[in-house]
């Protein structure tokens, strides 16, 4: 059985939110749309979005790191959010392994909401039901687009090509690969969702120089002391002593 | 709503794709739209596109709530009769009036004193256009935002390798091994930045950032310099320093192609001291920078002409020429300019230790050194030698506004482009790369007026209203040698100030220094919030009336497409429409998107009709330029020459006849040329057809050392890209600035200062990277405001222009001060608490967040957030105004009166580059109130007619189909 | 969490209701047995009259929390994995159980219509009676579930969310019997109050336990663990947002600090300590008026101990939603 996955690649992302709004624009008017905004000119505006962009800093001045973090729903193997569901609206693809509500069975009695620990489950206050990434599955089976474009919405927009996606089932996948290579890793693994997403670490290029590195035979500092010879009247040692 | 699962996209409705250039920022993606029923269905990246292949930003993706936002203006709008500027009270008028108003006003200025017309112009990307229009109509009093923006990058950059950062060109990160990132937070170039950060890293590039704040881009660097601001030209000066001192500088590249080599006079008593020795050759005049220049050669020992074949010239030492003339070559001048420079020294202006500066040059000096890039590609340089191969060191640098937007900027921003050189990574692989129309001669051609007889009524401005002086004779002055100029630009003041200096014409005009004008049109800039430095003031003084009860602007004209803060302000309203409306050019002419292989031009064609009245501003310019009957829009006749502005676009030339004009590609009768040939009446079709980008590939030989490229220089003189296919070689000693020096020393014949300006002259054209500290910095009791305050750009939200649009403005709905734990623990305040932050000039209140990844002598926030009350179409609670706040208010536009009484603009004195992050505040707690918002609030604004005003709940977008609220 | 008063109003309504049938019931089991004078078919009838009321009222309350009400229906689909699937279930069964052991004592019905004979009056109610009580022990089994399923609140993830729940509905409703009582069935009086006292006070050591377990409760989770980022100092900068979104109306209570602080000792104080006292006093006679005094007053309490349970929940998904910047 394939699971498909966003793989995350935390040593690229630059916080930049392309993957917010795409996502937003492409589910808004889609099958998960339309997804309502609170007072848009108001005070607070708050809205539905399936994916956001966080930002931690971690240590402390000077040694800081700061890492944006992008998190959407995980598609957990093991979804706490499913077998809660009283109605069957919550529920993870055979095929595919995407987890997803049908918005047409959903009561909106949030309680899947609870049972994730991400906080990758957002109500659309005005729809009354439970909305969450649908990791595109609108899109990525889309005979109408060509292959390459069949790919989440997010994915296609994130510039720093931060965000993979694939079968991490596949062994041989991009998204497998990654998680293999780059250390990938899932969030919060005590309580054994075992999340589809995966998140690459940090990676550190360091460059190491030894001192005597800095010299070298054609150092151009050599060629710029004097040339200037000496004159042959000049005193030297010839004038004053014989061997 | 239907359930997910089904797997196919709702493909109900009438579907259409149309490919597009963004514009939700100056990067200029290309873009695909994809309509529902003639609504955004969504707006993606163009895989297609050179710039951003297929990706897009936060900006982009959210189109649609720009398109459809309520703060659209819709009609053309006069101000209230009565109402004063500012109140937001407008009626809606018919264009037919608006143009009547315009032609009247206009036609008497351009018949009796041009230069009372003043067009100035923020991001836009159109000064192709407006340049044109401001030039036909006879005006010097013209600039867009460049001398706010980032000019010292474009001057210091260009007045020393002849090409520069910014549009005009960038780090070639897919080569570079070592990537040095000096203040960038989001830049111009986004997505292609981006892209190539991102490559950069996953092929195991090291990414160093030097910048005080740890946000964005320094967020994935592997190494973050910490850097106190304004200080960059001490630690690059240092970096040089060691690099010489390690003798790590490539000194073949050096020799060849820079003026390193070349011999300075020494002899004080000449009154060419400190210019370069002339040799006795024919040269050709021109406005390059000529080859009768001496080395010393070591083997022979003595003088000989640059570049002469079989000599080793000396980068050191002190020298006698036969006629008893002592000389030094330049790069032994920078040696002993640089001698005080030790890191030592730096660390204790920048705050970054020694050590650290010693192994940061030390990294970047052997990685050059030793992971030389060597590609199989012939060339041949302009001199004639071949080359079998293109080398390259590949240690890359880029640098923003953080260098830039200091008053000290310009030298420092030489000082990294010596650094740049010293490691032979001047238009090489993994270097720094050039994009057309880059390189130019040093300094490129164009030139102002030197003369106000260059006005005359009814007539076109003879020069140009923006240019770069070679020399104190360039000065656009007066006979008394006082600005021509309404921003003062290109005087002595501010003598190389390329990009105007917009940020003070608002407070020249109000004062009426150096006189007054009639007229200010403002396209699509905000003047009235966040690029005016001053912004309270200025918002008085855009309102300020005579005692006469006339208003000291008597007439001030704003285009824009959104109910900004600048609108309040107009007397006539034109409501412009949305990059998804119009067309529009990504020009040659002006600063095209090109990529390092070569030449590219870009279109917008509109995908959606013009939302109510409104009206592109390029129509309206046509449409002026034809009622007015400027020579470039009208024929011999005085009939009007273009139907509209594609119209124009296709058949304007620049001259009759150049074959040159606003696009390069598919030129000649049948779309068979580029660059240059006979207007395609076709042409708008095949940028259609060709995702609205025109992409010319040069010649992989073509691609690398253009300064100095035979094949290269050759082909952009043949396709009219410069005049002159002569080397540009790098400006390590600038001649130019030596030359106004001497001419502030009184040993010139030509234009020399006035007596009060010699000293300041004298001071900031030194031929060589000095540091000094920012000026405002100087004026400033440090003990009083021992911190910096600078602002950085959220990747999310552009200027002030997003907080309108209903998904970005979610991500930043308003902003904090961000400052180190340290400044908390100091005032006795709290993470989140109410604060004030206060300068020389004033004190804003606003909520700060404490951070541990900002320098703790430095405070920041993000640019622009803050709003006016009910701008924007926002209720006038929205926390934008409550809880956001603008630095602006803290920073001037002036230094504090010198001993004379005399304020400069605080800008940098050689380029006018506004020094914005040159500010010194404090910080300390704001006692706690009730109703805490921040300070100072503005009067509250209504909608204006035409604007959709209806204050929803909430809403639900559904492209095509169904609505929410 | 964010405490919902629609679920407040369920949970405590219907452990009322239940509390009160398995009251009456036990009070007609005694009966039965001789241990307590037999009552008239009118206080069972008015018992569970009242019963339903409460559950009936818990239901109307239930379904203010649905976001489409009119689909309730299809929550009754997944009791195979689901507990809020299966007290959707329950709670109807508990409901019809009552209903019809009203009705049986409303008309009352006995065995010897079916042709058994049993020599008691109320052998059908009994069996009954003892049916319903099953399926309200399941119904608080189920309800208790609901919240002590959900692994990732530890403060909930107990079976004392289960026990108390269970007996602080039973005190509720043995509480309302004597109140009923001592109208109905003066004689029950004595009874209800020191049940209710006795499951008051089991309610109070098993609820003053679980404020012990919580207090100790160390997370599981940390922003460590959150990002995956192994750091002793990491602090959010940004949530993502600063309008705020579903996680942060939904998982956090919102309310200021000091009111969060002492709603504990306001219940505590309310659901345990006032009703002893009152109904100690009220033991000797029969004070209507003092019990249904006590019987609001731990409602009140009952309301404020929701509050709190869910306020003092802490979700994992808070540690993603920590800063506005
Ligand atoms: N999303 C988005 N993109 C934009 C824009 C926008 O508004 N939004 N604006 C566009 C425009 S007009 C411009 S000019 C460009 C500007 O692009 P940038 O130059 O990247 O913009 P700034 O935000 O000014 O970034 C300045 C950076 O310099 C740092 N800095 C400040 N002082 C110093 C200093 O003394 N030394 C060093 N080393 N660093 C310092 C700040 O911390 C900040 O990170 O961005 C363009 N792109
Ligand atoms: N404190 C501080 N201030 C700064 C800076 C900083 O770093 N710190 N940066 C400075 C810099 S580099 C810059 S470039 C300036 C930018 O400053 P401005 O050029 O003033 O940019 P905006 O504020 O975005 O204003 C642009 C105006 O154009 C309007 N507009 C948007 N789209 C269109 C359109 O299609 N047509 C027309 N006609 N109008 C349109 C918007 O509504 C807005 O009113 O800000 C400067 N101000
Ligand atoms: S992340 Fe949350 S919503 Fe998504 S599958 Fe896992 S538990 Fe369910
Ligand atoms: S909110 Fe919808 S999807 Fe979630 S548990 Fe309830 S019915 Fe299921
Ligand atoms: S996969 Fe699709 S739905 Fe999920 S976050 Fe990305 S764009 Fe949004
Ligand atoms: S689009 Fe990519 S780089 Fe930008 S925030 Fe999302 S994951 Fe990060
Ligand atoms: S970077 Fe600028 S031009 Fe490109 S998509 Fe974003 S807003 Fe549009
Ligand atoms: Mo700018």
């Amino acid at each position: 059985m394939s699971q498909l996955a966003l793989v995350i690649d935390l040593n690229v992302c630059v916080g930049c939110h392309a993957c917010v709004t795409s996502c937003k624009e492409w589910n808004t008017s889609g099958v998960a749309g339309a997804l309502s905004d609170d007072r848009p000119y108001g005070e607070q505006p708050t809205g539905t979005f399936f994916n956001r962009v966080q930002t931690f800093e971690v240590g402390e001045y000077p040694n800081t790191e700061t890492v944006h973090f992008p998190k959407s729903c995980l598609h957990c193997e093991d979804p706490p959010c499913v077998p809660v569901c009283p109605t069957g609206a919550s529920y993870k693809r055979e095929e595919d392994g995407i987890v997803l509500v049908d918005y047409d069975k959903c009561i909106g009695c949030k309680y899947c909401s609870w049972a994730c620990p991400y906080g990758a489950r957002e109500i659309d206050e005005h729809q009354k039901v439970m909305k969450k990434c649908t990791l595109c599955v609108d899109r990525i089976y889309d005979q109408n687009l060509p292959e390459a474009e069949r790919k989440p919405a997010c994915v296609l927009a994130c510039p720093t090509s931060a965000r993979l996606f694939g079968d991490v089932h596949d062994p041989e996948s991009v998204v497998s690969k990654a998680i293999r290579e780059e250390g990938g890793y899932q969030l919060m693994p005590e309580w054994g969702t075992q999340p589809a997403n995966h998140y690459l670490p940090r990676r550190k290029t360091r460059i190491q120089i030894h001192m005597d590195e800095l010299v070298r035979a054609d150092n151009p500092l050599k060629k710029e002391g004097p040339t200037v010879k000496p004159g042959l009247d000049e005193p030297s040692l010839d004038d004053v002593t014989s061997w | 709503m239907t359930a997910p699962g089904k797997d196919q996209e709702d493909r109900s409705g009438r579907i259409e794709t149309k490919n597009t250039t963004c514009y939700m920022c100056a990067c200029r993606c290309g873009i695909r739209v994809t309509l529902r029923d003639g609504e955004v269905r969504y707006i993606e990246g163009n895989p297609d596109h050179p710039l951003n292949k297929g990706v897009i930003c936060a900006k982009g993706a959210s189109g649609i709530m720009k398109q459809y936002s309520p703060a659209r203006l819709t009609q053309p709008l006069k101000r209230k009769a009565g109402a004063e500027r500012g109140d937001n009270a407008f009626e809606s008028i018919s264009w037919d009036e608006a143009f009547a108003i315009m032609e009247k006003r206009l036609a008497k200025i351009r018949g009796t004193d041009p230069k009372k017309f003043a067009l100035f112009t923020g991001r836009d990307q159109m000064q192709a256009l407006t340049g044109l229009f401001a030039k036909q109509f006879g005006t010097p009093n013209y600039a867009a935002h460049g001398g706010f923006c980032s000019v010292n990058m474009a001057a210091g950059m260009i007045y020393t390798i002849g090409g520069s950062f910014w549009e005009f060109g960038g780090p070639d990160l897919d080569r570079a091994k070592l990537f040095v990132m000096l203040g960038t937070a989001e830049d111009h170039h986004s997505n292609p930045m981006k892209i190539a950060i991102a490559k950069f890293k996953r092929n195991g590039g090291k990414f160093i950032s030097i910048n005080p704040v740890r946000t964005g881009y320094s967020a994935i660097a592997d190494e973050w310099i910490p850097i106190r601001p304004g200080t960059d030209g001490a630690l690059l000066l240092a970096l040089n320093n060691e690099i010489i001192k390690q003798g790590l500088y490539d000194r073949d590249f050096v020799v060849q192609y820079s003026n390193g080599a070349e011999l300075v006079n020494l002899d004080e008593k000449n009154s060419e001291f400190g210019m370069f020795v002339r040799a006795e050759v024919p040269i050709e005049e021109g406005c390059f920078d000529p080859e009768n220049k001496l080395w010393w050669d070591r083997n022979q020992n003595k003088a000989v002409v640059t570049h002469t074949a079989g000599c080793d010239p000396r980068l050191m030492g002190e020298f006698e020429l036969e006629d008893g003339t002592p000389v030094k070559p330049s790069f032994q001048m920078l040696v002993d300019r640089l001698k005080e420079y030790t890191p030592e020294w730096a660390e204790g202006i920048t705050g970054i230790p020694a050590e650290t500066i010693r192994r940061l040059a030390h990294e970047m000096g052997v990685t050059a050194r030793d992971q030389k890039i060597e590609l199989p590609i012939a060339w041949t340089d302009i001199w004639g030698k071949d080359h079998e191969t293109i080398t390259g060191n590949p240690v890359a640098f880029h640098a923003m506004r953080g260098l830039a937007a200091h008053s000290n900027g310009f030298h420092s921003i030489r000082a990294l482009s010596i650094l740049m050189t010293l490691l032979g990574t001047i238009d090489r692989p993994g270097g720094f790369r050039h994009k057309a129309p880059f390189p130019r001669p040093i300094p490129p051609c164009a030139k102002t007026p030197d003369h106000p007889s260059a006005i005359q009524p009814n007539t076109p401005l003879d020069g140009m209203a923006l240019g770069w002086p070679a020399e104190p004779d360039d000065l656009f002055v007066d006979d008394d040698n006082k600005p021509v100029r309404i921003d003062k630009a290109f005087s002595w003041e501010y003598p190389l100030s390329v990009h105007g200096l917009m940020h003070n014409v608002i407070t020249n005009a109000w004062r009426g220094d150096p006189y007054k004008i009639d007229t200010l049109l403002i396209f699509m800039a905000n003047m009235a919030w966040n690029s005016s430095m001053n912004t309270s003031e200025v918002r008085k003084m855009l309102n300020d009336k005579d005692e006469n009860g006339e208003f000291k602007i008597p007439y001030i004209i704003v285009c824009d497409a959104f109910q900004s803060e600048m609108v309040a302000y107009a007397d006539l309203v034109l409501p412009d429409t949305t990059y998804l409306e119009r067309h529009d050019v990504m020009s040659m002419l002006d600063r095209p998107i090109s990529e390092f292989d070569g030449p590219v031009d870009a279109v917008r064609i509109p995908v959606l009709p013009p939302t109510g009245e409104c009206k592109p501003f390029q129509e309206v310019l046509i449409e002026m330029g034809s009622r007015l009957k400027l020579p470039a829009f009208v024929d011999k006749e005085g009939v009007r020459k273009f139907r509209d502005y594609p119209d124009f676009v296709t058949n304007y030339e620049t001259e009759p006849g150049s074959g040159i004009g606003f696009l390069a590609g598919w030129r000649g009768k049948g779309g068979e040329k580029f660059m240059r040939g006979e207007p395609n009446p076709n042409q708008w079709k095949m940028y259609e057809e060709n995702n609205c980008v025109y992409h010319y590939e040069l010649p992989k030989s073509f691609q690398y050392m253009r300064n100095w490229n035979k094949g290269y220089l050759e082909w952009a003189q043949r396709h009219r890209l410069t005049r002159y296919a002569e080397p540009i070689n790098i400006h390590i000693y600038s001649e130019v600035l030596q030359h106004f020096r001497l001419a502030a020393q009184g040993k010139t014949t030509g234009k020399q200062p006035p007596d009060h300006l010699r000293k300041r002259i004298e001071t900031y054209f030194d031929p060589l990277p000095f540091y000094y500290e920012p000026l405002e910095v100087q004026t400033t009791d440090k003990n009083k405001y021992p911190l910096s305050a600078v602002t950085q750009r959220p990747m999310a939200m552009y200027h002030s222009w997003d907080s309108q649009n209903a998904w970005l403005r979610q991500i930043h709905t308003y902003n904090h001060l961000y400052m180190s734990p340290t400044l908390g623990k100091q005032g006795g305040f709290n993470d989140g608490d109410w604060v004030w932050v206060e300068s020389q000039w004033g004190k804003v209140k606003c909520m700060c967040r404490f951070s541990e990844a900002v320098e703790p002598g430095t405070v920041w926030t993000w640019n622009a957030i803050g709003k006016a009350s009910g701008a924007w179409s926002l209720e006038p609670k929205a926390d934008e105004s409550r809880k956001g706040f603008l630095l602006n208010h803290l920073i001037s536009e002036e230094l504090p009166a010198d001993a004379s009484g005399f304020r400069f603009s605080n800008s940098d004195p050689v380029t006018g580059q506004a020094g914005w992050y040159d500010v010194r505040v404090r910080v300390y707690k704001a006692e706690k109130k009730g109703d805490d918002v921040s300070l100072p609030q503005f009067d509250a604004i209504a909608p204006v007619p035409g604007q959709q005003n209806k204050r929803v709940k909430w809403q639900a977008y559904f492209a095509g189909r169904k609505k929410g609220a | 969490m964010h405490p919902a008063f629609s679920v407040i109003f369920l949970t405590t309504l219907i452990g009322v209701g239940q509390g009160l049938f398995l009251a009456i019931y036990t009070g007609e089991v005694y009966g039965t047995l001789d241990l307590l004078p037999a009552q008239s078919h009118n206080f069972y009838v008015t018992g569970s009259m009242l019963a339903l009321i409460f559950l009936v009222a818990g239901l109307v309350a239930s379904f203010f929390h649905l976001g489409h009400p009119e689909r309730a229906w299809r929550s009754a689909s997944q009791w195979r994995t689901s507990w809020l699937s299966r007290e959707v279930i329950v709670l109807p069964a508990v409901i019809g159980a009552i209903l019809v052991y009203g009705l049986v004592h409303l008309l009352g019905l006995k065995l010897t219509l079916f042709g058994f004979n049993t020599g008691l009056d109320n052998d059908l109610s009994l069996i009954l009676g003892s049916g319903g009580t099953l399926v309200t022990f399941l119904l608080f089994l189920c309800t208790g579930m609901i919240y002590a399923c959900i692994k990732f609140l530890k403060e909930w993830a107990s079976p004392l969310t289960v026990i108390n729940y269970t007996l602080l509905g039973l005190a509720s409703g043995f509480l309302l019997a004597a109140a009923l009582a001592a109208i109905l069935a003066p004689a029950l009086v004595q009874f209800y109050v020191v049940w209710t006292i006795i499951i008051t006070i089991s309610g109070l050591v098993t609820r003053i336990a679980s404020l012990v377990r919580n207090a100790r409760l160390k997370p599981q989770s940390n922003l460590k663990t959150a990002i995956g980022i192994r750091h002793g100092k990491i602090q959010q900068r940004s949530q993502g947002q600063m309008g705020g979104s579903f996680n942060t109306r939904e998982f956090f209570h919102g309310a200021p600090d000091w009111f969060f602080r002492n709603i504990k000792w306001v219940f505590l104080v309310l659901v345990f300590v006032v009703p002893v006292i009152l109904i100690s006093l009220a033991m000797g006679n029969s004070g209507f008026l003092i019990l249904v005094v006590a019987f609001v007053t731990q409602y009140i309490g009952l309301i404020a101990e929701r509050w709190f349970f869910f306020a003092q929940a802490n979700h994992p998904q808070n540690l993603y939603y920590q800063t506005v910047g």
